[in-house]
Order: C-alpha cells, then sequence, then structure tokens
C-alpha cells in the first residue's frame, strides 16, 4: 500500500531538466574526428611530448585496437563509434600569463556552476580569498593556475600533466602508468595514447600541503571526449588532501569520458582524494549523457602510508568506476567511501579493489547507493589478501536505498584471502525511503523533494562526513538536485 | 469566526470507511480532547486533517481558517499553521534533530514571506526554547528520533511544536508509552504553548492525560461518529464507564 503510494507519488513528479545544461561558446580547435596513428601523434605534438612519451602513446594505440571492451559490468553499453569522436579540443587562445587574461566566459561558467563564491574569488584572483588552489580544466587545457607560488615555496609541483612533462620530466617518466599501466583495460588504454590534459602533483618529503588542491573538470565542446590524465605523488612523509569535481553542459550525443588518476604514496605519506562527479547524466528518457569509464587506482608503495577515496557520483549516463588500493607497504591503509545516486535511466557499476599485499595492512569501504527512477546500480568489490599480508583487516558495508520499484541495486562483493590471519568483515543493507519518514517530513512543512534531499543525505552521512568542508555543501545540495523530479 | 470546522467529514482508508459523518467546530485558543475506543477512528481523524496519504475523503469537508483544508497538500497545512504530534514519532537516520527543525521552520518562513533564520540565528532560537522545555543540548544533535527514549520522543514532538508555532496542534496519543513524569513533562510543554490563538485537538484513550492538559470540551468518538460532547467532567464520567455504552449507541 505504503509503498504503491511513493511510487505513485514519484512517477506523478515532473522529470528535472539538468541544471547544469548550458554551453559557453569558445572557440575550439578541433583535431579532425576519428583516431587514428596520425591523430595520436597530432595529440603527441600539440603537448609537445619527449620523445618517450610519444612512444608510450604509440605503443598504448597499437594495444588499443585490438582489446577487447570489457563485457562483465552490468550496465549495457552501447557500441561506441570510436571514429566518430574528438580527440583533440582545446581553447584557440594560448594560456593566459594572469588572471585577467581569462576569458570572462569562462569565469561566468564557473558561477553558472556554482562553484562556491569563495573558489570564484579565487579564480577571479580577489584579495583575501581563501587559499583553494584550483588548476581549472576547461576541456583539454588547463586555462588557470592559482597559488602556484605559494605552493611553491613549499617545493609543491602543483600544475598541468603537460607542463610537468616539461618542466619535471623524470618525475612523469618514473610515475606515469607505474600504477595503471596503459595495458591495464581498454578505457585506460585509449587514455594512455590520447590523454590530453589533467593534473600534475607532486609533494614533497615531509611536506603537509597547507591548502586543499582542487580541479575542475568540465566537458564543453560537443562530441570531444574528455581523457583526461592525473597523477600525484606524496613523497616520504608528506599529505595532501585533493578535491576533483565536475558538471556537463547539456548534450544531445552520448560522451565518451575515459579519464585515469594515478596516486602513489611513499614512506609515511598520504593522499586523501575527493571527487563530486556530476556530469550530464542524460535526460530522463536515458536520451544523451556522458559514458564515465574512469580508472583511478592508488598506491600505498610506502610503510604506513595511506590513501583514501571519497566520491559522490550523481551524474553520467553510465558510470564504470573503481577507486582502488594497492596496499604494497606494511601497515599501510586504504579506504573508500562513496555515495552514488542513479536517477531516471542511469547506470552505475561503480566499486573498489583493496588488494592487500604488505602486512598489517588495513582498508574500509563504505559504500551508499541510492536508485531512483528506472535506474540501476551495482556495487562492486573485491578484496583481496595475498599469502604475505598477514594481519591483513579489511571492513566492508554497503547499504542500498531504493526509491520506487523500478530501479535496481545490486551488491557484488568478491573477497578472496590467501592468507588465514586476515579478517574481513562485511555488511550490506537495502532498504526504501518509508511513507512515514517522507510524511513526517511533510507534516512539517517540508516539500517532498526537500524531504528526500534530507533523508538521502542522512542515509549518506558516514560518507559526506568524509568530504573536506569546501565539497561538502555543495555535494549536499548535488545530492538534493540529482534526485529532483524523479523522487517524493 | 472558527479556527477549524469539520462537517460531516467521512473517510476511507484502504477502502474501509473509518470516519462516517464527523461534526466539529474549534474556536481560536480552545483545547478540545477527542476520546474513544481503539479502532474508533480517532488516529484517522488526525491523519486526514494531516493531509496523510492514503486517508481518502468521501465527504464533507474541512474548513481552516475560512480556507479549504482538504484542498491543501500536507506541507502546505503544515506551513498554514497546522501541527501534528504524532502517535509513533518516525526515526530518521543520520538526519540531525538540529537540521531537520532548522528546515521546517525555515519552510514555514518561507511560506509566510519571512526571511529565512541563517545558521546561528537559528540555534540561538532552538537553544532558547530547548531550554524552557528541558531539552539537552545533546538531544538536538542526535539523528531525529533515533535512539530515542519513548519519552524523548514525545517530548521531541513538544520542541517542535514549540519552534513552528502552529495555530493548530492536534496531540495523537500523546499520552500512549509515557511513564507519569514523562507526562507530566509533556503536558507542561504543551500548557505552555497555549494562548488565545492557539487552537488543540488532544486525542487520547485514557483521562489521565486531560487532568494535565485540561480542555474545554470533551468529545466521545465512536464507530467514526462523534456521539457525545461535553466539558472536562465527561472525561471523568468515561474514565468510570468505559466506552462500552457509546459503541452500542454508534452502531
Amino acid at each position: 500500500m505504503a509503498t504503491t503510494d511513493t511510487v505513485e507519488r514519484v512517477s506523478a513528479l515532473e522529470a528535472e531538466k539538468y541544471r547544469y545544461g548550458f554551453s559557453t561558446d569558445i572557440e575550439m580547435d578541433f583535431a579532425p574526428k576519428g583516431l587514428n596513428e596520425d591523430i595520436v601523434r597530432l595529440i603527441s605534438a600539440k603537448k609537445e611530448d619527449p620523445e618517450w612519451l610519444l612512444e608510450w602513446r604509440l605503443k598504448a594505440f597499437a594495444l588499443w585496437q585490438d582489446m577487447p571492451e570489457p563485457t562483465w559490468q552490468k550496465p549495457d553499453v552501447p557500441q561506441i563509434d570510436y571514429q566518430d569522436v574528438y580527440y583533440y579540443a582545446a581553447p584557440k587562445k594560448d594560456g593566459p600569463k594572469s588572471l585577467d587574461e581569462v576569458d570572462p566566459k569562462l569565469l561566468e561558467t564557473y558561477a553558472k556552476l556554482g562553484i562556491p563564491l569563495k573558489e570564484q574569488e579565487v579564480l577571479a584572483g580577489v584579495e583575501g580569498a581563501p587559499r583553494v588552489a584550483v588548476d581549472a580544466v576547461f576541456d583539454s587545457v588547463s586555462v588557470a593556475t592559482t597559488y602556484r607560488k605559494e605552493l611553491e615555496s613549499h617545493g609543491i609541483v602543483f600544475c598541468s600533466i603537460s607542463e610537468a612533462v616539461k618542466t619535471h620530466p623524470e618525475l612523469v617518466k618514473k610515475y606515469l602508468g607505474s600504477v595503471v599501466p596503459y595495458s591495464d583495460n581498454k578505457h585506460a588504454c585509449l587514455n594512455a595514447a590520447v590523454f590530453t590534459d589533467g593534473s600534475f602533483v607532486y609533494i614533497p618529503k615531509g611536506v603537509k600541503c597547507p591548502m586543499e588542491l582542487s580541479t575542475y573538470f568540465r566537458i564543453n565542446a560537443q562530441e570531444t571526449g574528455q581523457f583526461e590524465r592525473t597523477l600525484i605523488i606524496a613523497d616520504e612523509g608528506s599529505y595532501v588532501s585533493y578535491l576533483e569535481g565536475c558538471t556537463a553542459p547539456m548534450r544531445d550525443e552520448n560522451q565518451l569520458h575515459a579519464a585515469v588518476v594515478e596516486l602513489i604514496t611513499l614512506d609515511d605519506a598520504e593522499i586523501k582524494y575527493s571527487t563530486v562527479q556530476n556530469w550530464y547524466p542524460g535526460d530522463e528518457n536515458g536520451k544523451g549523457g556522458i559514458f564515465n569509464f574512469v580508472t583511478k587506482r592508488g598506491a600505498c608503495r610506502g610503510r604506513n602510508s595511506k590513501i583514501s577515496w571519497t566520491q559522490v557520483e550523481t551524474g553520467s549516463a553510465i558510470t564504470w568506476k573503481y577507486p582502488s588500493c594497492i596496499l604494497q607497504g606494511d601497515n599501510s591503509v586504504g579506504e573508500f567511501y562513496s555515495v552514488a545516486i542513479t536517477n531516471n535511466c542511469q547506470q552505475a557499476d561503480t566499486g573498489t579493489k583493496m588488494i592487500h599485499i604488505g602486512k598489517n595492512t588495513r582498508s574500509r569501504i563504505i559504500s551508499k547507493g541510492i536508485s531512483a527512477g528506472r535506474a540501476d546500480q551495482t556495487y562492486r568489490g573485491l578484496v583481496r589478501v595475498l599469502p604475505n599480508a598477514s594481519g591483513a583487516r579489511n571492513f566492508t558495508q554497503c547499504d542500498s536505498l531504493l526509491i520506487g520499484d523500478k530501479c535496481g541495486a545490486h551488491t557484488i562483493p568478491y573477497i578472496e584471502s590467501r592468507n588465514p590471519s586476515a579478517q574481513l568483515e562485511h555488511e550490506a543493507t537495502t532498504s526504501r525511503i518509508s511513507e512515514d519518514q517522507l510524511f513526517y517530513c511533510l507534516s512539517r512543512g517540508i516539500g517532498e523533494e526537500e524531504a528526500v534531499a534530507l533523508i538521502v543525505n542522512g542515509f549518506c552521512k558516514e560518507v559526506m562526513q568524509t568530504l573536506p568542508m569546501e565539497f561538502a555543501v555543495e555535494a549536499q545540495k548535488l545530492i538534493g538536485i540529482s534526485l529532483e523530479g524523479s523522487v517524493g | 469566526m472558527a479556527l477549524l470546522k469539520i462537517e460531516n467529514l467521512s473517510a476511507t482508508v484502504g477502502g474501509k470507511e473509518i470516519l462516517k459523518g464527523i461534526d466539529l467546530e474549534i474556536q481560536p485558543g480552545e483545547v478540545h480532547a477527542i476520546m474513544g475506543p481503539n479502532g474508533s477512528g480517532k488516529s484517522t481523524l488526525s491523519y486526514v486533517l494531516a493531509g496523510r496519504p492514503g486517508y481518502e475523503v468521501t465527504g464533507g469537508s474541512v474548513t481552516y481558517d475560512g480556507k479549504n483544508l482538504l484542498d491543501m497538500a500536507p506541507e502546505e497545512r503544515a506551513c498554514e499553521g497546522v501541527f501534528l504530534a504524532f502517535q509513533y514519532p518516525v526515526e530518521l537516520p543520520g538526519v540531525a534533530n538540529t537540521t531537520f527543525l532548522k528546515h521546517a521552520l525555515n519552510a514555514r518562513r518561507k511560506f509566510l514571506g519571512e526571511a529565512e533564520l541563517d545558521a546561528l540565528e537559528f540555534v540561538k532560537a532552538l537553544r532558547k526554547k530547548a531550554k524552557e522545555l528541558n531539552i539537552p543540548d545533546e538531544m538536538l544533535k542526535r539523528p531525529v528520533n533515533v535512539g530515542f527514549s519513548g519519552g524523548e520522543k514525545k517530548r521531541n514532538e513538544t520542541l517542535q511544536m514549540a519552534i513552528l508555532e502552529p495555530r493548530l496542534a492536534i496531540l495523537d496519543e500523546t499520552d500512549s508509552g509515557l511513564d507519569i513524569d514523562a507526562l507530566k513533562l509533556v503536558s507542561e510543554g504543551v500548557n505552555a504553548l497555549r494562548s488565545a490563538d492557539r487552537s488543540f485537538l488532544v486525542i487520547t484513550h485514557y483521562q489521565r492525560l486531560l487532568d494535565y492538559i485540561v480542555p474545554d470540551k470533551v468529545h466521545v468518538l465512536s464507530a467514526g461518529r462523534i456521539v457525545k460532547t461535553g466539558g472536562k467532567e465527561l472525561a471523568l464520567e468515561l474514565e468510570k464507564t468505559g466506552y462500552a455504552g457509546y459503541e452500542d449507541e454508534a452502531a
């Protein structure tokens, strides 16, 4: 009874238009559509790659051509026409020398995206603005980098990866592809061949990065694939918190997004990586929307090191993403905190892999999935304990919340333990927003959509509170926005 | 003008007729008690007034402050000043009591065209009310009703009422599950809110609540109809005779 009623009201509400559906008209400098070795060479030339990087790209491209698409995920992925995609697009102007030279339209775009005012101030270079460094990626080339000087005084490198290739070739050469090799999977392989930009961070020994580093990604050109590549290295005893967030304008065509993120922590180092993902999810009938095929992996190479992933995934038509930790160093710690929201026709297959290699390695997985409309989502996780990982521990908790009766939620946890001393715990729940909870909120004057946002934010609280302050408020709002229109 | 005027109201739940023609008029400032045996329709009446989905009005009318209450969405009724204190307050895991109350109050303020309170202003106002009701700060930080004792839940309902300042408060078996000390505390909270322009509809099974919240009028509800109306002495009479006689009358 009660359930039926919720469902009726769910369907009665009109699906909200994608709030960030707009595009900015900046002249694009396209490479021709399609992919072949010439395009790879063109991208490499445009990026002024050194010879070794070109070779790496070409090896990746050669392998990619014969590599099968992954098929084990639950979502139905339509056949992607790789020849119908642009692989290189960049704003026509050269990168601005200062913020004054930043295209005002770009700043407007950030404003529309609801980037917190304080971060806009940072972008606008307002005096006394809080210290959040933003390496803004607008399509494929970084156009604004702030606070670099202050970071430099600590010896921190925070720049676009193409710049790092030039300024810190030894670091890039040593670590690029060392966590996610180009042969890892088809999407990561494509990224290796054609990646255009992304962020590079190096935190030197013993340095605690004095501010949150933040990057906003945004797909802007029609039919432009995004192939960002991020590499973060935390040297011994260092710490950094990195924020990544993205929204995309409304598009009809499906857009391919295959990013790669590699994190490396050496002895006693820690990286906290937070993502708010809000790519265009497609309309209420599933038309359009981003294919978000991301390979994110961190290697805790050093003893006592730690990598913590937090993700709030609300966008994309299809999400395929498993931020993982390879716990090599003894006593290293991996964490994965995830909120995934799918609505309308969205599909998400997301989770994590925790590979315990070192002794006394610990991992913690907290996954909160919310499915509404006709959406379908899967938590897919792997906890693997190798023979030498004595004393390894894992705690996994997967909670799913269903809204309506046409959506799906699936939990697929794989556990492989080859060490008898390992302690692994797994908890899972599936529930619905109850009619009682909803009516309780309504009877206090709180409207249906606000009520759902409140209840869902409560459900996700454990994960949301791991987000840095800069992100938490925005992410809470995003949860509300993502569920608008199809829940009640 | 009556604040609430119910005329010949009938309603069904899951296709079953529960209310069979209720007439009731409450003036501003009045406290009315509705008493009746289990299954007589007491809670149904409170849910119908609050607009709970699944409670279908099949006839009659409800006029609140001159407006058609039945035309309004539940949240609109709340914003117009109708408050239902739940018999079984609902748990909202992860939603801090303070957050919930702030959303509720600001929804009403927005509706009334008043400026929304910012976090600081709100916390100040909330602390003041909580102190008056002897509610510890710690209870404000906990998730709504999660892990609350029966008494705490009912006190929390009273706090919500104090914050939202309704014009019509419906208390649905507020005394259920309370020991005598908790009952006193909750009643004190309610009595503190009594005023010339605030009306109460107190629904209860037992007379003892009415020792603390003294009503102006008492109605006996039986089998979906109000079968007798009187002053506060009617409650005492019921305590002696029980509902048996009225069940016959309704049938």
